[in-house]
């Protein structure tokens, strides 16, 4: 396939996508019609808390929930719809096209293998090498991702590893195939922040190295702020602000849905004066098997109404560029709430 | 170990009563292979001192392996230190044992990171907040059921509906309310925060944050927070520490930390965390490389390895704490000046600008 002529296109295209889950009797309706795209070389932040459907909706694209998942809507991958498709097919895009890194390098690595093996063990899946040439691609994976000592490393057991170390390996597995996508769910969480910042820059050069797109799935607004080009926010399975990083935090930039608001306002933030109460809202995140009906996040919002209470906001494109779902936004360059 | 502070080490004693105070705090473990033979000695805390004033919030930020939770356990002394004095209201804590060590200690608590694991599942929401007044044998089991239902309503949670319930009944940040209400319920003088709100999400631990600052005000208490979020510990403390590897490299008010950073490990962490700010610029990865093994710390200076700015005198001689502003303390034998450190935050200062 020729990669020049679609090296500006769009790489994935999610639409109207919706998963449920069958529990006890009760649907869960975790992800609630999600639509976005991702372009070529594009680094995609998904922003939102435990139980916004983030992740869920990235796996979803790849196959990997339970049995109790039922997805519908579409999500196409240079063209093919991958929504649908059965296991086997889908192993086929999964690793080539899609890779995945989770949050816990420690839980994804098997502890009994040596890295070396768990890494030629993922090349040789997909591709027919040779044991000595599989292991020589690994220690080149292992130098991409910057990995310090790689044939000593490669011999290793993932104990003998620090976090942000396995980390790099996981990063070498998912890239074993050249992926055109990588999916980055929470992969530097667990990190500290000076590891986060090198696998960041990591994450980053190898992007561009590999003409790669990114989709980084995390609860950290900074995060997205600094690294990625498009951010959406979810809010009970939902997006509910969808704009470019700097039209949301660059200079100028504003942030109109109220829930990013509130976000955005509850971070502890370096500027702010020690002892300074956060603005605060209450309640808890919607029960996912039962939405309120209008705006979901209604019941926690100071700005509510009753139209808020009653029909649910369209995301819509509001600002060239600038997507979101709700009534009563912020005001465009209001000063953030102190 | 010959760590300790020199003589004024890090005690310069901001104004008001001292309620605690280390000096050559050492915790040191024994690692051992198979078979029982001694590998090495964990260097996890080597020689620090601090002072918590009445009502004040003493900020310490580390990352992981940088020995903040030992250390907090060491103030426990659970496990005592190796070396070191703990003087907690007057009384030096290293020296007690058993009923008299448990006495001193009531005035002391502490709340943890993941508050699942600090709950007992299997009892109810309000026998929990009530074990300590029971072991500590307060008052009638009427008066402890009214303070048990005065604690829960403090932390916000309506003891009718919360009383009977139990752990598992509750969510990340109620749970982690139940577990301050027990801390408070003895009527401390000093928390001891542990990550006490990192497993939260932002807009609970916002809820979180604000209840310590309530309590804080209501109770007069003093916390040491402990936490590798340097922009949160900022948000509570009056003063911050900042610990590497077993050592407090770099100590002063909040702002001043923030605004006058003093050790280059102090700027990494600044540099490194990515902010919302408009115009912050892309957060940039200016330490390389993974912290040493506490095993084997590096001579001298134990950053020296990962700083940017270190000379042979690095290895040679260790930097001792050294006040370079009024209680603002830096233990690097080449601190960053004023200038060096114009502006963190401002675009200028950050290599590379966003992409796009």
């Amino acid at each position: 396939m020729s990669d020049t002529l679609l090296d500006t296109g769009t790489l994935l295209k999610v639409a109207g996508l919706r998963v449920a889950f069958a529990l006890g009797g009760r649907q869960i309706h975790a992800v609630n019609g999600v639509s976005y795209s991702v372009a070529q070389r594009q680094t995609l932040a998904i922003i939102g808390e435990s139980g916004s459907g983030k992740t869920v909706s990235c796996r979803a694209l790849l196959g990997l929930l339970p049995s109790t998942a039922t997805v519908a809507g579409s999500a196409q991958f240079r063209g093919t719809e991958l929504i649908g498709l059965s296991d086997a097919q889908l192993r086929k895009h999964r690793g080539t096209d899609i890779a995945m890194v989770f949050q816990d390098p420690a839980r994804s690595l098997n502890p009994t293998m040596r890295v070396g093996a768990q890494i030629t063990e993922a090349i040789r899946t997909h591709r027919q090498l040779s044991k000595a040439e599989a292991r020589e691609q690994a220690i080149e994976l292992l130098r991409l991702v910057r990995m310090p000592a790689a044939e000593r490393r490669f011999h290793e057991y993932p104990h003998q590893l620090s976090g942000g170390m396995r980390q790099r390996v996981m990063i070498a597995i998912a890239l074993a195939c050249r992926p055109r996508l990588l999916i980055a769910d929470e992969a530097t969480t667990a990190l500290d922040v000076t590891t986060q910042a090198q696998i960041m820059e990591l994450l980053l050069d190898l992007q561009d190295q590999l003409g790669m797109s990114l989709i980084m799935i995390s609860h950290d607004l900074g995060l997205a702020a600094s690294y990625a080009d498009e951010v959406i926010v979810m809010y009970g399975g939902k997006v509910v602000e969808q704009a470019p990083s700097a039209k949301l935090f660059g200079v100028g930039g504003a942030v109109r849905m109220r829930y990013t608001r509130a976000l955005l306002d509850a971070i502890p933030h370096l500027e702010r004066p020690a002892h300074t109460l956060l603005p605060v809202v209450g309640g808890r995140p919607p029960d996912l098997s039962a939405l309120p009906e209008g705006c979901s996040f209604a019941p926690r919002c100071a700005h509510a109404r009753d139209d808020c209470r009653q029909a649910e906001p369209e995301l819509a494109e509001h600002v060239p560029g600038h997507r979101w779902a709700c009534w009563h936004p912020c005001e465009n360059g209001a000063a953030p709430h102190d | 170990m010959t760590e300790q502070a020199g003589p004024g080490g890090y005690s310069v004693r901001p104004p008001g009563e001292t309620l605690l105070s280390a000096r050559g705090v050492v915790q040191e473990f024994v690692v051992r292979e198979r078979g029982g033979v001694k590998a090495g000695i964990v260097h996890a805390v080597s020689g620090v001192s601090f002072d918590i004033m009445a009502g004040e919030t003493l900020g310490i930020v580390g990352e992981t392996g940088s020995g903040k939770s030992t250390l907090a356990r060491a103030l426990l002394q659970a496990p005592r230190p190796k070396a070191g004095s703990v003087t907690f209201r007057g009384v030096d804590l290293t020296k007690l044992r058993g009923r008299k060590l448990l006495q001193a200690r009531r005035h002391m608590q502490f709340v943890f990171q993941d508050p699942f694991g600090s709950l007992d599942p299997k009892w109810q929401v309000r026998s929990i907040v009530e074990e300590p007044l029971i072991a500590y044998h307060e008052g009638t089991r009427d008066a402890r059921r009214k303070r048990v239902a005065e604690m829960l309503d403090l932390v916000g949670l309506d003891p009718a509906r919360f009383g009977k319930r139990y752990p598992r009944e509750l969510s990340g940040g109620q749970a982690q309310r139940v577990a301050i209400a027990r801390a408070v319920a003895l009527n401390p003088s000093l928390i001891i925060c542990d990550e006490a709100v990192s497993s939260l999400d932002v807009l609970i631990q916002a809820q979180v944050l604000n209840l310590f600052e309530k309590l804080r005000g209501e109770l007069g208490l003093s916390y040491l927070f402990i936490a590798h979020d340097l922009a949160l510990v900022k948000q509570v403390s009056d003063r911050v520490a900042v610990m590497y590897l077993g050592k407090l490299c770099e100590v002063g008010n909040g702002e001043a930390v923030y605004r006058q950073p003093l050790h280059p490990y102090t700027r990494a962490l600044l540099d490194s965390i990515p902010s919302t700010e408009p115009g912050a610029g892309r957060a940039t990865a200016t330490i390389k490389g993974e912290p040493p093994s506490p095993v084997n710390p590096p001579s001298g200076c134990r950053f020296r390895t990962r700083c940017p700015l270190a000379a042979e005198r690095c290895a040679t001689e260790e930097p001792l704490p050294r006040e370079m502003a009024p209680g603002h303390l830096v233990a690097c034998h080449f601190p960053l000046m004023p200038g060096d450190v114009a502006s963190t935050t401002t675009p200028a200062a950050t290599s590379g600008a966003r992409r796009s």
